[in-house]
């Protein structure tokens, strides 16, 4: 609307948690869950409504965060929290935003700053939802934060390949076989990334590993703060769908960052900075191989050689090649002249 | 029974020459809905081309916005809705279609939205008249389901409609429908009330326990299984249950506060008192029914008409007792139903269903007339009655579908 900046645009001013030892004790995300031991989407949860406090309402998208995690009569949320349909995590987003924002600018409703989150995984938001939330992403005058958890299948309905599973993963749609050794071929895309560069005026765009507990919250509290439509890409370690010890999500969810698979970032206002041991990489650290991660989990088993080195290779345009290393995956100017002069 | 007219304009009523969707959106601006989502489809959009120009204009303050889908266009509303927003929605054909997943789930998270269905055919191929199969899609969801005839019934019902379904003991969408072009674009002369008038007549929207906030932390719609959703499906069967009571209720009110606006709210009655022949059907096609049943009177035929109104609740007492005494019945349908019992439209089975247990079962002949917007004319209502007559001789039901105004 016209009044765009009126105080129904106001946020919670949530200032970072310096250290762990800072962080508040009050949960908000109890116990009542059944996912699997080792689910890392769930410490996810616990963590984001941690950080987000107790003035916020929480959307969820169906997965597993709904099915295995929310059951009636035994719902492990403290905050409101509502089911949203599997493509609609944006629209949760901002139908909910909407509607408190139009209830207290007409005064039918006291005016505070209530944080709005709506959760979705990687099919629900990357496949499914990615129009929806694209457009909440343009509708700035409404405070809202987007988290999808990136557990890289479709795990609710038994593990099923999405457009954010890894290149050659076996899920129950991509069975390695005697005839196709890799049914799935795609490379995941970069979601991150594609929302920061194709939404102008989203002011926070973040990827996150509960691994980085404190930094997780953080970037939540930052998305929170800073005001419109926010989105925050979590990668989350399955112990059912990535097959391998449930007490090796943390270290798994570590391997993805050194191995540069996954990088963490923020995006704020358009500037780029990285976080942790990202930023390491970034500094000149060398990267772990990617099989040092690829090997720890079944998933990968039947991959070869080859399939290890096609991955890494693709790992490493990432990092050598893209504009902004891991991050926007446009080559750099020097790089596309090259490519063009081999030509 | 009579026929319904508006009474004269109260003095403090404005007349306006408006179509059917600017009076929907009259009756929203005096509503003061608080969240609205547009997509643009025909016929109904021009409700949202009304709905912009007010808020542009300063006569309502809504969120208002522009949709990516009709999927997000229901589910924005949806979720407004639950933090106490009172929201308006709609579409039309392939859009309502579009829509589906939502338009399943509004019912049992209890959501009272307003839609305003523009009825239209469905692809393929492409056609912008109006069926009424889209907005029959939800007819067994929950969703209470309107036909209306005229802009003033369009103003009218969205006002009766919020409130009914508003109202805590219904908690049920509801779905205005208005035919394509014949009633969204055409315009009449239609009275529109003062603001503190409708003020008398429709609360505010009050969520109550089920409303989504921090001060009431609850959890909606939890993984349930097979554990609860049958009693969640009852919950939703009383819902639609205590609606007539609900609407009664309206009509009576709208009616004390307003001074117009039929006693019947179910169905509207045109020359059924002595009628020998009752013709029903829902929407304009009362138009050219009225005209053909004024010109059979001339030559002494007793036809009258039922126009259904209230399709969900379905009306199934009264209409049995309006329809006993006749001598046959004959169903015009605007829409078609595949492979259905005698290859009939929608509302001619519904008809047949109401009637199995009535003391007396006058023939019933079913017609499909006037798809993707075909003009009905005075010779298809002539040809419908004509049959009908011929069914009231013999007092037997033909269990053929008839088609109109076909090319065969
Ligand atoms: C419209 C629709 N299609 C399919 C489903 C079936 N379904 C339920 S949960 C789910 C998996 C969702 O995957 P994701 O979003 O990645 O969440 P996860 O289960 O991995 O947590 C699917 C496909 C559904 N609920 N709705
Ligand atoms: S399948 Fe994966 S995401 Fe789902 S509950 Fe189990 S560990 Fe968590
Ligand atoms: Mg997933």
């Amino acid at each position: 609307m016209a009044d765009a900046t009126t105080f129904t645009n106001a946020t919670q001013i949530l200032e970072p948690f310096r250290g762990i030892k800072r962080v508040t004790i009050e949960e908000y995300f109890t116990s009542g869950h059944r996912t699997c031991q080792g689910c890392e989407s769930a410490l996810v949860m616990k963590l984001m409504v941690k950080a987000a406090g107790p003035r916020t309402i929480v959307l969820g998208s169906t997965g597993c965060m709904y099915v295995a995690n929310t059951t009636y009569y035994t719902t492990p949320w403290v905050v409101p929290w509502m089911h949203t349909q599997l493509g609609s995590s944006g629209s949760a987003a901002l139908g909910t935003a909407a509607g408190l924002k139009s209830l207290m600018r007409k005064g039918k409703m006291k005016a505070e700053p209530i944080n709005v989150i709506a959760f979705c995984g990687d099919g629900g938001g990357a496949d499914m939802g990615i129009g929806a939330i694209s457009a909440t992403l343009t509708h700035k005058e409404y405070n809202s934060l987007i988290l999808l958890y990136d557990n890289e299948s479709y795990a609710n309905t038994d593990i099923q390949l999405s457009g954010l599973t890894p290149y050659g993963a076996h899920t129950t749609f991509s069975p390695p076989g005697k005839v196709h050794r890799l049914i799935h071929r795609r490379w995941k895309k970069n979601m991150a990334g594609m929302m920061a560069a194709g939404h102008p005026e989203c002011r926070y765009v973040a990827t996150v590993c509960a691994s980085y507990a404190v930094e997780m919250m953080n970037k939540v509290r930052r998305a929170l703060t800073i005001g419109g439509p926010t989105f925050i890409h979590s990668l989350d370690p399955c112990p059912k769908g990535w097959d391998y010890d449930p007490m090796l999500s943390h270290e798994m969810g570590e391997l993805a960052i050194e191995t540069g698979l996954f990088p963490l970032y923020e995006v704020e206002d358009g500037v780029v900075k990285y976080y942790g041991k990202t930023k390491a990489l970034v500094d000149g650290r060398p990267r772990k191989p990617v099989r040092e991660y690829l090997l720890k989990q079944g998933r990968f088993a039947h991959f070869t050689e080859e399939d290890l080195a096609h991955f890494q290779s693709k790992v490493d345009e990432m990092w050598q090649q893209w504009e902004i290393p891991a991050v926007v995956p446009f080559r750099r100017v020097d790089a596309t002249k090259a490519a063009l002069d081999v030509k | 029974m009579a026929v319904t007219t508006a009474a004269p304009a109260a003095s403090d009523e404005k007349e306006l020459l408006i179509s059917g969707s600017e009076a929907v959106a009259e009756a929203l601006a005096l509503a003061d809905i608080d969240v609205v989502t547009a997509y643009p489809i025909r016929p109904y959009d021009t409700v949202m081309q009304a709905i912009a120009k007010k808020i542009a204009n300063g006569q309502l303050v809504a969120e208002y916005i522009v949709a990516e889908g009709e999927h997000s266009q229901f589910e924005i509303v949806k979720h407004a809705s639950t933090v106490g927003a009172r929201v308006f929605c709609g579409s039309s054909g392939v859009g309502w279609a579009y829509a589906m997943e939502c338009l399943v789930v509004t019912p049992p998270l209890r959501v009272p939205m307003l839609a305003l269905v523009g009825n239209r055919a469905l692809d393929d191929p492409g056609a912008f008249g109006v069926e009424h199969n889209d907005a029959l899609f939800v007819r067994d969801l929950g969703w209470m389901l309107c036909w209306i005839d005229s802009s003033q019934e369009a103003l009218d019902t969205t006002l009766i409609g919020y409130r009914v379904a508003e109202d805590r003991r219904v908690f049920l969408p509801l779905a205005l429908s208005a035919d394509g072009a014949f009633l969204t674009h055409s315009q009449a002369l239609t009275l529109v009330p003062p603001r503190e008038k409708v003020d008398r007549f429709l609360p505010r929207y009050d969520r109550g326990d089920l409303l989504l906030h921090p001060d009431n932390p609850i959890t909606v719609a939890p993984q349930a299984n097979e554990d609860w959703v049958i009693e969640i499906r009852r919950q939703n069967d009383e819902a639609m249950k205590r609606a007539y009571g609900v609407i009664e209720e309206a009509y009576a009110d709208f009616r004390r506060v307003f001074g117009r606006g039929p006693e019947n709210p179910w169905f509207e009655e045109y020359m059924t008192d002595d009628a020998e022949v009752i013709l029903v059907g829902m929407g304009t096609i009362s138009l050219p029914i009225k005209v053909g049943i004024r010109n059979m009177r001339a030559r002494g035929k007793k036809v009258g008409l039922v126009r259904l109104r209230w399709f969900r609740p379905f009306p199934t007492e009264r209409l049995v007792a309006a329809l006993s005494g006749a001598r046959a019945i004959g169903v015009i349908d605007r829409d078609y139903s595949f492979g259905s019992p005698f290859a009939s439209g929608v509302v001619a089975n519904e008809v047949r269903a109401a009637m199995y247990n009535a003391e007396r079962r006058p023939p019933l002949l079913s017609f499909i007339s006037g798809l993707g917007g075909r003009e009905v004319t005075l010779e298809d209502v002539d040809k419908a009655a004509d049959m009908c007559f011929a069914a009231a001789a013999s007092g037997k039901s033909d269990t053929k579908t008839h088609w109109l105004g076909v090319r065969e």
